[in-house]
């Protein structure tokens, strides 16, 4: 009979031959088959000490940016937490006081800034709706911890430090920069 | 006499610490067997190749707690791995570990005991092995542990029949029970005649044994006792700590015992080939013969690695099948064929 979509398969159970029977055959074919994979080139990767490269569009731990004297660039605007569907962004404002124009770059500036990494689904909006080019997803990793407010990562952990940039061009190659330019595109505005 | 008592005494030792140590680094090797069958590396991180993770395993196992539960029989909770342990390390007695070291002049035979029964000292210790595993499964009060007692004992009583007669063929040939004197029996080259290893006249028998011996260790295929899809740990259920330590170690200890009996009775033991032909001092001989029985022992407990990381488990139906309606009327067979050959050839 035919089945309608004509994927079913007739299944029967046929009475073993004596060659099937006795095993041997089916067990010598099995062990030779691991006996190959025995001297197989193996797949793993030794993670400490060796590290699989990630691809150029990966999207791991944030960062905020400093602009080239050093100050942050974030001024506290709001539109990452605004456009996070994880909710997961808070932020305080404060204004800058005379005198700390090194440490920030514009009058107002993000006093507190935190990121929830169990909330944060690692979709990179934040990175788009940032009109100050201040934060972006780099392909760092976000490590483990024993507890749950270890996840809440506060400016400690997001801004860069100084004299050890982080380095977002993977993903903000020149194409993608060209790319934000074109400002009569809805994405880019 | 009191030298007679030393010599013994190391002897004892070292066989003892030999079988120890083999357990230890079989639990190793396990591991890297079934990582490298698998594509994988296995332990690496205790030392180079990790080749300290039985180490590290045994201190754990040490330092874990000791858990008997509230409604086990407590002396037989512990009675039972005790003796799982003991009668896998008293079959290590009788197995000729090596030949005749010359020292000043005096023989040292290297085998704790040379019984003229000590094929059947072997049979009768590891089927005591079966109370082990039945003492600690029915003293846990667990219906897991129950189950996977019972069929440890049910399948070793029906493979022991199986394994019985097999080697009454290889005893009608070689017309002994001291396991050295099997030895000698396939020793190679002797002054132009050659004795071939005994699988060569045995083949079936040998194929035979080999599988009542998986059965007889609860390996895979046969490792329903402690099939933990199927019974979470089997008899070693509500075991932990060092008590667990000491199931997963006689396992160990018993594959090593009867990888070393198998190739006594069919590998030749301590014999390699043109082993007389050599020109070699008997002391060369000896150590040489050792060393070739342990790289035997080594080649047959990888099989049985091999065969576990290959094969999938039987069905218990299919255990008994092949068990009473396949291996008993095949080793009968094989008696009879045995017996039949040695008649027209003249070998009586």
């Amino acid at each position: 009979m035919k089945s309608l979509t004509g994927k079913a398969k007739v299944l029967d159970n046929p009475k073993m031959t004596f060659l099937e029977r006795i095993y041997l055959p089916a067990i010598i074919g099995g062990i030779t088959i691991t006996l190959r994979h025995l001297f197989k080139r193996k797949t793993t990767i030794r993670y400490p000490e060796q590290k699989r490269t990630f691809s150029p569009v990966w999207r791991g731990m944030h960062v905020l940016k400093r602009d080239d004297n050093g100050a942050e660039r974030c001024t506290a605007c709001g539109l990452c937490a605004v456009a996070c569907p994880a909710e997961a962004i808070t932020m305080t404002a404060a204004e800058r006081k005379p005198g700390e124009e090194k440490l920030y770059r514009e009058e107002k500036y993000a006093a507190t800034y935190e990121i929830n990494m169990l909330r944060c689904i690692f979709c990179g909006l934040c990175e788009e709706a940032c009109p100050k080019e201040a934060i972006f997803l780099t392909d760092r990793l976000v490590s483990t911890d024993y507890a749950r407010d270890g996840f809440i990562y506060g400016k400690d952990k997001l801004v860069e430090p100084v004299d050890n940039r982080v380095d977002v061009s993977k993903r903000q190659s020149p194409k993608v920069l060209e790319f934000k330019k074109i400002k009569h595109l809805r994405h880019n505005r | 006499m009191t030298s007679f008592f030393i010599y013994k005494a190391i002897l004892v030792v070292v066989v003892f610490g030999i079988m120890l140590l083999a357990a230890m680094y079989s639990t190793y090797l396990e591991r890297k067997v079934a990582a490298f069958i698998q594509d994988r590396v296995g332990p690496n991180r205790a030392g180079p190749f990790g080749i300290l993770q039985p180490l590290a395993d045994g201190i754990k196992m040490f330092m874990k707690e000791e858990i008997i539960p509230e409604v086990a029989n407590k002396t037989l909770f512990i009675v039972g791995p005790c003796i799982a342990m003991l009668t896998a390390i008293m079959a290590g007695v009788v197995i000729p570990w090596g030949g005749e070291l010359v020292i000043n002049g005096v023989p040292y035979v290297l085998q704790i005991i040379d019984f003229d029964f000590g094929l059947l000292y072997v049979f009768g210790v590891v089927s005591l092995g079966v109370y082990g595993i039945m003492i600690g499964g029915w003293a846990s009060n667990n219906k897991f542990s129950l189950f996977g007692a019972i069929r440890a004992s049910a399948q070793m009583i029906s493979y022991e029949i199986a394994m019985g007669i097999s080697i009454i063929a290889l005893i009608m040939m070689t017309g002994t029970l001291s396991l050295r004197e099997i030895v000698e029996f396939q020793a190679g080259g002797t002054g132009g005649t050659w004795n071939f290893w005994n699988v060569v006249y045995q083949p079936l028998g040998f194929l035979l044994f080999l599988v009542c011996a998986f059965a007889e260790c609860n390996r895979t295929p046969f490792d329903l006792p402690e099939s933990e899809t199927e019974l979470v740990g089997g008899y070693h259920t509500e075991y932990s700590s060092m008590k667990l330590g000491f199931y997963l170690f006689a396992e160990y200890i018993n594959m090593f015992i009867s990888s070393a009996v198998i190739s006594t009775l069919y590998f030749g033991g301590t014999n390699f080939p043109f082993m007389n032909d050599l020109g070699l001092s008997q002391n060369a001989i000896t150590i040489l013969g050792t060393l070739a029985f342990f790289i035997k022992i080594g080649f047959f407990v990888f099989f049985y690695m091999w065969i576990r990381w290959t094969l999938p488990r039987f069905r218990y139906d299919q255990l008994m099948y092949l068990g009473w309606r396949v291996l008993i009327p095949l080793a009968i067979a094989n008696v009879a064929i045995t017996g039949l050959v040695m008649i027209l050839t003249d070998r009586v």
